[in-house]
């Protein structure tokens, strides 16, 4: 069969890196090609050269048969080549055929001519099954609806190839069903889809070919149907990983953090959460799931004493730390990794060193009657980097901004875990992290766990919290819906209970 | 590998950055020079006499011109200090003016009103003038801490404020012989000495950079060593972290404005009391707060990086007069520092032109191995 991309020998420097080496990635006419790799892999380097945003150092494209030089998006676009980028690029207060025009708008005479545009966006929402209103507002349709908008975009404009770059991060698992349906009827229909993603299931279950990178290095490009997750998985990685967590059953023992009929207001004034209760106890991880934007950054924000409580009581072994502030609140027992490492977790113009004693500088040994002791500061991040792992350039003294994600994120766990908090909230732990990288941090959390700390892990993840929490809570709306045991439950209740539809006791 | 990336520093590079941008400058203002005809070297020779007093080209050795340098240097490496505090917090203080001039009124003030011995009156002038800067900067804290009103906007109005109010005080609460200056200060309120004034050939050097180069060290010691410097720091480089990690972010605020307002402060009383010796009624602001904004910026907010920056730049105003008498324009001056301000600011096309270049020269190095490895 013809191949309609062909990329061939890539090369691509930045100063310092290369981050393609001799890349060759080449896709058939109307398949699904994944290409998998962890972060830094060189995945986004080297679509962002087919779309045209990066010009190669080295190496050739053929397009159908014919070399061309993608200068600019433009050029891609006029070559039938369209992204749906992570983020949506929408406007929100316009409808979805305005969305769709945007920049080729159809006019008669000097009029603005939308009616046959929309027109054309029902035909096509028709034709691949996207059952999208063309005069929705953006602001008022789903995440889910949004990307096919987008989808929908790319096909307005007659693309033949689709790159879908890690499209199902923000969708539920009833949703990437549904994509994945609509990916199929795009190819049936003679689209070709490069799907970007680090979801070995979601290859799995939907693509052809798969093309696997590591530190921006062609390892290699199998046939989907005979090759194992487990196998694509050590190409990507370089090794064997473990996807089970590996943990024991849980000791639960008395309730440690208790929350009741909290109230928290929202970034928009709403109340965010609303008269939520929930408890962990000792030696347990309660998961909290939930779609992006129902509650949980609020809660955890009121928790750790970021946002104000509107009302309603948090307490940690029986002490009511509702109104106190952080500070206090670390003090009474409560650990925090947060659920943006960048934000909140990191000083990031600051060194490993400094970072690492951010809570406890204040105190000895790191200082003495206000001056600083950086001779124990060093020390004190030596040990947590020798303990954690945590790999950087020049140890305590790298800028935690020049390390990588995974070990960003190492960095915070370590710190977390020496102040050994009685109760711990964990948000997003492995968010944007390779598998190496995650399968390390599980490992730790459960050994918190059974040294009897009381967690409770939010996530977007639903594999992460049904593999490594004990009980799951289901936050829907500002509300948990429903609370089950993590081995009494899968995908599709969770599933439903995050959209809204059934609701559960536990 | 996968920790190299562009934009990736070295040790040094820190320093890198300014460097070139203050040879950039100077090799913009040679070429201005050049294009009014005259040689760069005449400029040059001004300027190496104003920072060493030496004449080259006619063999001559005057000290006045380092003590002019000094004098210079020393109001603007205090309000350097005042900007560069409030930046390391995050503050954008447009206020080191404003500041400075209540500092110099407080100064004033204390000078003329107090009897006392010198070895008492000379630190309750600083001190007094330290203390007005310092609630004069905490206005724009507190407005910030409390209600998030921008920092620039009250500052900026505050200026004005303290200029009238100075203005204000000098002719009508204290008198003015002239409608310019005050009575004439008690010696004892005084950081001059004719005895500094004597080895320098006359120039106006006095104490007053005793209390500038205490005030550096303080600067470093305070930012650099201590807890309170450490949570300065933290709110300037990233509030949510700083309130994750359960820091007061809002004392802070304006505790940092406070003190930045106090190096300002010292300022006022160091010009008052030693460049003059008398208060001033001003027609408009004499710009120190802005210059200080330039050495800070030069100074990549760090001690010493302001007392070299403040020297230099010092230098620049103290070689004004030199390249006058010798047929270049001593406006000269100012298009370098203005130059070499913009070239800091563009210190991401420096880093990245750096970066590039040194990528180059390791490939140029790399290049032969991997043309033997394709030989073979």
């Amino acid at each position: 069969m013809a191949f309609i991309i062909e990329m061939l020998n890539i090369v691509k420097d930045f100063p310092g890196i290369r981050a393609n080496d001799d890349v060759t990635l080449q896709v058939e006419k109307g398949s699904i090609h994944a290409l998998l790799g962890e972060n830094g892999a060189g995945k986004s380097t080297l679509m962002s050269i087919l779309f045209g945003l990066y010009s190669p150092d080295g190496g050739s494209i053929r397009i159908r048969g014919e070399s061309v030089r993608i200068t600019d998006p433009n050029v891609a676009n006029e070559l039938g080549i369209g992204m749906v980028h992570q983020h949506f690029k929408l406007v929100h207060n316009f409808t979805v055929t305005e969305n769709i025009i945007l920049g080729l708008e159809p006019k008669k005479g000097p009029v603005l001519d939308i009616k046959s545009a929309a027109v054309k966006v029902a035909e096509l929402s028709k034709l691949y099954g996207l059952d999208v209103d063309p005069f929705a507002k953006i602001e008022d349709i789903s995440v889910s609806m949004q990307q096919r908008v987008e989808i929908l975009k790319m096909l307005y404009r007659d693309a033949e190839i689709l790159i879908f770059d890690e499209p199902t991060a923000v969708l539920t698992p009833q949703e990437i069903h549904e994509l994945m349906g609509i990916m199929r009827r795009l190819v049936e229909e003679g689209k070709t889809i490069l799907l970007i993603t680090h979801k070995l299931k979601e290859i799995k279950a939907v693509a052809d070919t798969c093309t696997v990178l590591r530190r921006g290095k062609l390892i290699g490009t199998v046939p989907v149907a005979e090759t194992s997750e487990a196998s694509m998985a050590e190409m990507m990685v370089g090794r064997e990983v473990s996807f089970s967590v590996d943990k024991g059953p849980a000791h639960p023992g008395e309730v440690v953090l208790e929350v009741k009929d909290l109230c928290v207001k929202n970034a928009k004034g709403l109340l965010g959460v609303k008269n939520l209760s929930l408890s962990v106890r000792e030696g347990e991880i309660l998961g909290l799931c939930g779609i992006d934007g129902n509650g949980q950054t609020e809660l955890i924000q009121a928790l750790t004493g970021l946002a104000p409580i509107e009302s309603g009581s948090v307490t940690i072994q029986g002490v009511d730390i509702t109104d106190l502030p952080v500070k206090q609140r670390l003090d009474s027992g409560l650990g925090h990794i947060p659920e943006d490492r960048h934000r909140h977790g990191l000083v990031l113009d600051f060194r490993l060193d400094e970072n690492m004693v951010i809570h406890s500088y204040g105190s000895e040994p790191f200082s003495k009657h206000g001056i600083l002791d950086y001779g124990a500061i060093r020390k004190n991040a030596e040990r947590l980097i020798d303990e954690f792992d945590v790999r950087s350039g020049r140890g305590p003294d790298t800028k935690a901004r020049s390390m990588s994600g995974g070990n960003q994120q190492k960095a915070i766990l370590a710190r977390e875990i020496d102040r050994s908090p009685i109760a711990f909230v964990i948000a997003q732990p492995t968010r944007g992290l390779d598998v190496g990288a995650i399968e390390y941090i599980h490992k730790r959390i459960v050994a918190e766990r059974d040294k009897g700390k009381a967690i409770l892990l939010a996530s977007l993840e639903l594999d992460e919290i049904l593999d490594v929490s004990d009980r799951i809570a289901v936050i829907y709306g500002g509300e948990i819906v429903g609370v089950v045991d993590a081995d009494k439950t899968d995908e599709n209740e969770l599933g439903l209970m995050m959209s809204g539809s059934v609701r559960k006791a536990g | 590998m996968a920790n190299k990336k562009l934009g990736d520093t070295r040790k040094g590079d820190a320093l890198l950055v300014p460097v070139v941008a203050v040879l950039l400058g100077f090799a913009v203002g040679s070429v201005v020079v050049m294009i009014t005809g005259k040689s760069p070297l005449v400029m040059f020779n001004a300027m190496l006499q104003g920072l060493t007093g030496l004449n080259v080209a006619r063999g001559s050795f005057n000290p006045r011109y380092i003590g002019e340098l000094v004098i210079q240097a020393l109001p603007i490496i205090l309000t350097a200090l005042c900007f560069g505090f409030a930046a390391r917090t995050g503050l954008f203080n447009i206020g080191a003016e404003g500041q400075l001039m209540v500092g110099s009124l407080a100064a004033t003030t204390v000078a003329l009103l107090v009897r006392a011995p010198a070895f008492i009156h000379i630190p309750l002038v600083l001190g007094a003038g330290m203390v007005a800067g310092a609630l004069w900067g905490a206005i724009p804290g507190y407005l910030k801490a409390r209600f998030n009103v921008h920092e620039v906007v009250v500052t900026i109005m505050l200026n004005y404020v303290a200029l009238h109010m100075n203005n204000l005080m000098i002719l009508n609460v204290f008198g003015s012989v002239d409608r310019v200056k005050t009575a004439q200060f008690p010696q004892s309120a005084l950081l001059k000495d004719p005895w500094l004034e004597s080895i320098t050939n006359g120039s106006r050097l006095n104490w007053g950079f005793v209390p500038v180069l205490i005030a550096i060290v303080v600067y470093w010691f305070v930012i650099e060593k201590t807890t309170f410097g450490y949570g300065l720091r933290a709110v300037g480089y990233n509030k949510d972290a700083a309130k994750y990690a359960g820091m007061k972010v809002n004392r802070n605020i304006v505790l940092s404005m406070m003190i930045a307002g106090a190096f300002a402060g010292l300022a006022g009383a160091v010009i008052t009391t030693g460049t003059f010796s008398f208060g001033r009624a001003l027609s408009a602001a004499e710009g120190y707060g802005f210059d200080g904004m330039a050495v800070a910026l030069v100074g990549s907010n760090q001690a010493v990086g302001i007392l070299l920056a403040g020297l230099l730049f010092g230098m620049l105003k103290a070689a004004g007069p030199l390249m006058q008498s010798n047929g270049i324009p001593k406006e000269i001056g100012g298009i370098i520092q203005a130059s070499i301000v913009l070239f800091v600011a563009m210190k991401y096309g420096l880093e990245r032109l750096i970066s590039v270049l040194r990528l180059r020269r390791d490939k140029a190095s790399a290049l032969p191995v991997t043309g033997e490895e394709a030989g073979v």
